[in-house]
């Protein structure tokens, strides 16, 4: 089985294997207490802390640990919004936001607040001057702008957007979740969020980064765990495991970044050539290295899925038809292009380049067949 | 970028051609403008009813990508839009 389906989770890092079951044994304790295991679970959490601090560009007591990249986004939109109520209620986020800031934003809305979303380009690159406006207006408590698009792969421009909320007195949440491990941490954020089942740590741990200086308070129920931003017990061997996945991920990222990245740029420039009435989707340069995705003109979208799978890949897709919510993807909406037909290839780390190219062997005539099925005669 | 809103120019030009796609999904709307947006003019309009909500973003970008003309889309009164697209060769 070829796995392509990296941005929805990456396989288990065999480094963070090693250190969840040496952490099963050693970090189990309490990290609260004073007796000696749970000063060695406490050593174990701190360590933790101090090397994804260190990846992302924080101080270790700037990072709090979350049960999943999902809570970590609530948490951070919420109680950015909350600490910054007296700042005002409007929050701004891009179209293309992932769902967990998009519902995020709609409790906001339901309590009162409102949200302003701004609009992207083909490419799914966030219109920078209304960003810049809607910034700047008055009443605005937070924006967020994701580091690169979980389904296109296209890199948001952070640092741009970064300066524009500086100059406004607006913090930026930055969802980094597609970025972390692979290349290299925003900058000018003021609260940063990632998952670590995304670098190949295991599920069940996020990060929520919050800037010195931010106001920020808890939209949840009191608690003392990690400084009073999450509640609940720490879950210390997953969290040893999700620091271990990102030492070694972002080891070898370099250079595995580059090679994904070409592999990418392969099946950008084949595909196009291999099958008729295809529209790849995303910015072709500026997008993070090892997500593309195509839209094939009258094919469904699950039946290339299923055709997929048949043939031994893993791979996910955008079309409404494979949506719980039979909507298509709000990001390709956003965009203007092609919902149905939608193929997303996501690589994980050690994808290889023979099933990059037999996955380009299979699929002109799996489109092709599918298409004649349908009576397409065009 | 595209919006839920229904454009308001558009073209007085009266459809040559009307698809009914209602209650089907896409690609099926897209198809069937395919197959016989060539049995108009040239210059012609086809307009396809269509409720898919894939069927709003779909047709205008296969205009894009086939260089034909999306008009204008027009929300019908019992859901779902009547997309105007004209023939252009």
């Amino acid at each position: 089985m070829a796995y392509f389906d990296a941005a929805s989770t990456e396989p288990l890092h065999p480094q963070a294997r090693e250190a969840l079951i040496a952490a099963l044994d050693v970090g189990w304790a309490d990290p609260a207490r004073l007796y000696g295991p749970a000063r060695r679970a406490s050593m174990l959490l701190e360590q933790a802390r101090t090397e994804v601090a260190e990846a992302l560009g924080a101080r270790p007591d700037e990072v709090s640990f979350t049960t999943s990249g999902t809570q970590a986004v609530h948490l951070g939109v919420l109680g950015t919004l909350h600490g910054r109520r007296r700042a005002g209620r409007r929050l701004v986020t891009s179209a293309v936001e992932h769902s967990s800031v998009l519902h995020a934003a709609g409790v906001h809305e339901r309590d009162g607040g409102s949200v302003e979303t701004v609009g992207v380009g083909r490419t799914g690159a966030v219109d920078l001057t209304a960003f810049g406006e809607a910034v700047r207006a008055d009443g605005t408590a937070l924006a967020c702008l994701q580091s690169a698009n979980h389904e296109v792969g296209t890199v948001q421009p952070v640092a741009e957007a970064a300066a524009l909320c500086a100059e406004a007195g607006v913090p930026l949440l930055v969802d980094a979740a597609q970025s972390v491990g692979r290349m290299p941490p925003p900058r000018g954020w003021s609260v940063l969020t990632a998952s670590a089942h995304k670098w190949g740590g295991p599920a069940g741990v996020g990060v929520l980064v919050v800037r010195k200086g931010t106001r920020w308070r808890s939209p949840l129920p009191e608690d003392e765990r990690e400084r009073r931003r999450v509640p609940g017990f720490e879950n210390v061997p997953a969290i040893v495991a999700a620091a271990a996945a990102l030492r070694a991920t972002a080891a070898e990222s370099a250079q595995e970044s580059a090679r994904l990245s070409a592999l990418v740029d392969r099946i950008r420039t084949e595909v196009p050539r291999l099958v008729p009435d295809v529209e790849v989707i995303g910015d072709p340069v500026a997008r993070a290295p090892h997500i593309v995705t195509f839209s094939c003109l009258y094919v469904e979208g699950e039946a290339l899925l299923t055709e997929l799978d048949k043939a031994g890949f893993a791979i996910s897709s955008g079309s409404s038809c494979t949506a719980s919510t039979l909507r298509p993807s709000h990001v390709l909406e956003a965009m203007g292009v092609l919902t149905h037909g939608n193929v997303r290839v996501s690589l994980p780390q050690g994808a290889s380049a023979a099933d990059v190219d037999r996955f380009l062997a299979v699929l002109p005539d799996m489109v092709k067949r599918i298409r004649e099925e349908a009576g397409v005669r065009l | 970028m595209t919006s839920r809103q229904t454009a308001t120019e558009g073209s007085t030009q009266p459809p040559a051609l009307t698809i009914d796609a209602l209650g089907k999904k896409c690609p099926i709307p897209i198809i069937m403008l395919a197959e016989q947006i060539n049995h108009v003019p040239r210059n012609g309009i086809v307009s396809v009813l269509a409720d898919d909500p894939a069927a709003f973003t779909d047709i205008p970008a296969w205009c894009r990508l086939k260089s034909h003309h999306h008009v204008a889309s027009y929300e019908l009164p019992g859901g779902g839009w009547a997309i105007h697209v004209r023939r252009n060769y």
